[in-house]
């Protein structure tokens, strides 16, 4: 293994003798692009780009989030589902759903995650100009896997989350915890190219914004 | 990479029969100016930004291109430090056997993939199976491509070539082979063979414990490894097994966390003309309690030090395989993706592909011919790469080369096709049934399209009203 490392290098060193030796090696920090492009009020582009991609999003008020995530699961007819367990309960306090609480320490096994009728979380970051939602597997969003298995995600997302442009977002991230960013539901435009919404993932993403 | 892309596998012979050139042509145009038209707005909607986020793109990347070494092993120490481990490939045959050894010691005989052109590149797959390992693609296009028996010919859609019926008939006829069945009565709305594909997966990305992916960006600084996608096979595959192993080229590399700022914009834009990919994952080595828990990055060389070495062709190695220039290629446009012999087809292929390979073949010799070097690729390339000026580079290295054949043959043949329309039909046919036969006889036909030098290389119009004429031209 060593000798193709070595051999690997060596090849990368013998082409590059066109590279000064006192090139440094060092880009200096400057960012000639901008942090955002002035498309309008964050929540506002937010919404429409989730919506662009057939996302369901309200706007809620932060008093009546507990009412609002009840109507959802109703709406949907969701009876269990998954919960990070660091989600603040109340966001539960008007919902009958059964909530199965999941962390890494006691992980929910797949197929109970695969029989759950969706996953309730908070994010890290929410970019409106893409319309994409971050999360970094805190303790209120949980494992990668329990957002990926039901087919249902409803997200709470809350204004002070939402930045305008992705420079912004990326600054806000920790790159030593696993992200996934999500822009609408998963979809497909493999066969002749129709958009086809939700092939492996959630196949609905609803988003509370709260305000 | 094998210069033998073309005759393996072979098409099944129903897929043949049922592949029609004018569908083909119709699938390529209505697919590409889709994509292309798609593109453009939402490349419009960041204003003169555009502009400084592909020069900085391409900054980023030339910069890392041109310290490799140093940048190489700050990731396999970052890598490393967050508990991966690092495996180096010096050519396709090491990598492949590599993989094969990590898939050996989880003790399974089945792997899920994420779709990944490097491990196309090494013919990976076929690889494993002579171990006796099947791997299973989960791309949706790159599923439909495996159960038929065919090859991608496309970096971004990869069963472009193929339209809804024969989907349709592929999914009844060879899902069960490999799994869950498809559903009777199975009809070719695209929800429907999207569902069936649904199905057929899931159970295996349940039960599945090693996968094997790519990556779009390796970020030296941090150790992270970022893969993009829409459908979720890519969350599946990187997050629910045991191990995961991704095979990465060299070139992939970027600096620092905060340039993926920059490819995050651009990449998704370029690629499927949407601001955002649905789904993007990021990782750093092993996270206690989520995800795989056994991490092994195999850096891969297999020429790109060859490709390094050429100051001129070395910004090839800048491409984030956005596939923007597949899209806006009049030549890819007619010929589609299999007429490259190669797993990276379209302006970027015919520059890329005989640099990795070393032009030692009758293939690569014409792959610098495959294009009219109307200059459009280098217009929308999000890396701002001077695909035209690689390709007259390699035409004089082709045309400076010991037993150079091809060049009057191309022209004559270029005579031949561009002189009417029904030979060019004809001359596509040909090269369609001859997919599965020796791979010479493709270059007569790339070289064909491709050998315009009588046209002038600076277009005294501008390269945007020359298009606009070329455009109304065809149909
Ligand atoms: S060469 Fe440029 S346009 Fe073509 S696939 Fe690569 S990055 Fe995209």
């Amino acid at each position: 293994m060593s000798t193709s490392r070595e051999r690997v290098l060596a090849r990368v060193r013998a082409a590059l003798t066109d590279v000064p030796a006192d090139e440094p090696v060092v880009r200096p920090v400057e960012r000639p692009y901008a942090d955002s492009h002035g498309m309008g009020a964050a929540l506002e582009v937010l919404e429409d780009r989730l919506r662009d991609y057939k996302a369901l999003v309200r706007r809620v008020p932060a008093d009546r989030l507990a009412e609002e995530v009840a109507a959802a699961l109703e709406r949907r007819g969701a009876s269990t589902v998954a919960v990070p367990e660091g989600v603040d309960a109340d966001w539960f306090a008007r919902t009958g759903a059964e909530r199965r609480p999941d962390s890494r320490e006691r992980p929910l096994e797949l197929r109970e995650l695969d029989g759950v009728d969706g996953v309730v979380t908070a994010c890290a970051v929410a970019i409106a100009e893409t319309g994409t939602i971050v999360l970094d597997g805190g303790a209120d969003q949980g494992r990668r896997a329990i957002t990926l298995v039901p087919d249902y995600h409803l997200c709470v997302v809350r204004a002070d989350q939402v930045v305008d442009g992705v420079p912004q977002a990326v600054r806000r991230l920790d790159p030593a915890r696993p992200l996934t960013w999500i822009s609408g539901p998963s979809a497909t435009s493999d066969i002749e190219l129709n958009r086809v919404e939700g092939v492996h993932g959630p196949r609905t993403l609803e988003v509370l914004l709260v305000e | 990479m094998s210069a033998t892309f073309l005759g393996i596998p072979p098409f099944p012979e129903a897929a043949r029969a049922a592949v029609d050139d004018s569908r083909l042509r119709h699938n390529l145009r209505k697919a590409t100016h889709t994509i292309r038209d798609k593109r453009g707005a939402v490349v419009t909607e960041l204003e003169e930004d555009w502009e400084r986020l592909r020069s900085e793109g391409a900054a980023i990347k030339s910069h890392t291109l041109r310290h490799l070494d140093h940048y190489l092993e700050q990731l396999e120490s970052s890598v490393e430090r967050a508990g991966g481990h690092v495996h180096w490939a010096a050519d396709a045959a090491e990598a492949n056997a590599i993989v094969t050894r990590l898939v050996q010691a989880t003790g399974e005989t089945d792997v899920v993939k994420v779709k990944s052109m490097a491990t196309q590149e090494i013919e990976l797959n076929n690889a494993l199976a002579e171990a006796g390992i099947t791997a299973y693609e989960t791309d949706l296009a790159e599923l439909i491509v495996q159960l038929g028996d065919d090859l991608p010919s496309h970096i971004l859609v990869p069963a472009i070539h193929l339209g809804r019926s024969q989907i349709r008939e592929i999914f009844l006829d060879q899902m069960a082979e490999w799994g869950v069945a498809a559903p009777e009565g199975l009809t070719d709305d695209p929800r429907a063979l999207a569902e069936a594909a649904r199905v057929h997966l899931r159970e295996r990305f349940l039960r599945t414990r090693t996968a094997i992916s790519g990556a779009n960006f390796a970020v030296a600084d941090s150790g992270t490894l970022v893969v993009l996608e829409s459908e979720g096979n890519g969350r599946m595959c990187l997050t629910l097994p045991e191990t995961l192993i991704s095979v990465v080229g060299i070139e992939k590399i970027v600096p620092t966390w905060a340039d993926l700022e920059v490819f995050m914009q651009t990449l998704p834009r370029s690629s499927t003309g949407e601001r955002m990919n649905p789904y993007t994952s990021t990782w750093t080595g092993v996270t206690p309690g989520d995800g795989p828990q056994e991490f092994h990055l195999v850096l891969l060389d297999n020429g790109r030090t060859d490709v390094l070495a050429d100051t001129v062709g070395r910004q090839a190695l800048r491409c984030i395989r956005c596939s923007a220039c597949l899209n806006t290629c009049p030549v890819y446009e007619r010929t589609g993706g299999h007429a490259y012999g190669s797993v990276y087809p379209g302006p970027i292929g015919a520059i890329l592909t005989p640099q990795l390979r070393g032009m030692s073949s009758e293939v690569d010799e014409a792959l610098p011919y495959a294009s009219s070097l109307c200059g459009a690729c280098y217009e929308v390339c999000p890396v701002a790469i001077d695909i035209p000026e690689v390709l007259v580079h390699l035409r004089e290295e082709v045309a400076a080369g010991p037993g150079h054949l091809g060049e009057k043959a191309m022209m004559k043949g270029a005579e031949a096709v561009l002189g009417s329309s029904h030979a060019l039909n004809a001359a596509q046919h040909a090269a369609g049934a001859a997919r599965n036969l020796v791979p010479r006889h493709l270059p007569g036909m790339a070289g064909a399209w491709t050998d315009t030098r009588d046209l002038p290389d600076v277009p005294a119009e501008s390269f945007r009203q020359w298009w606009n004429k070329h455009e109304k031209g065809q149909s």
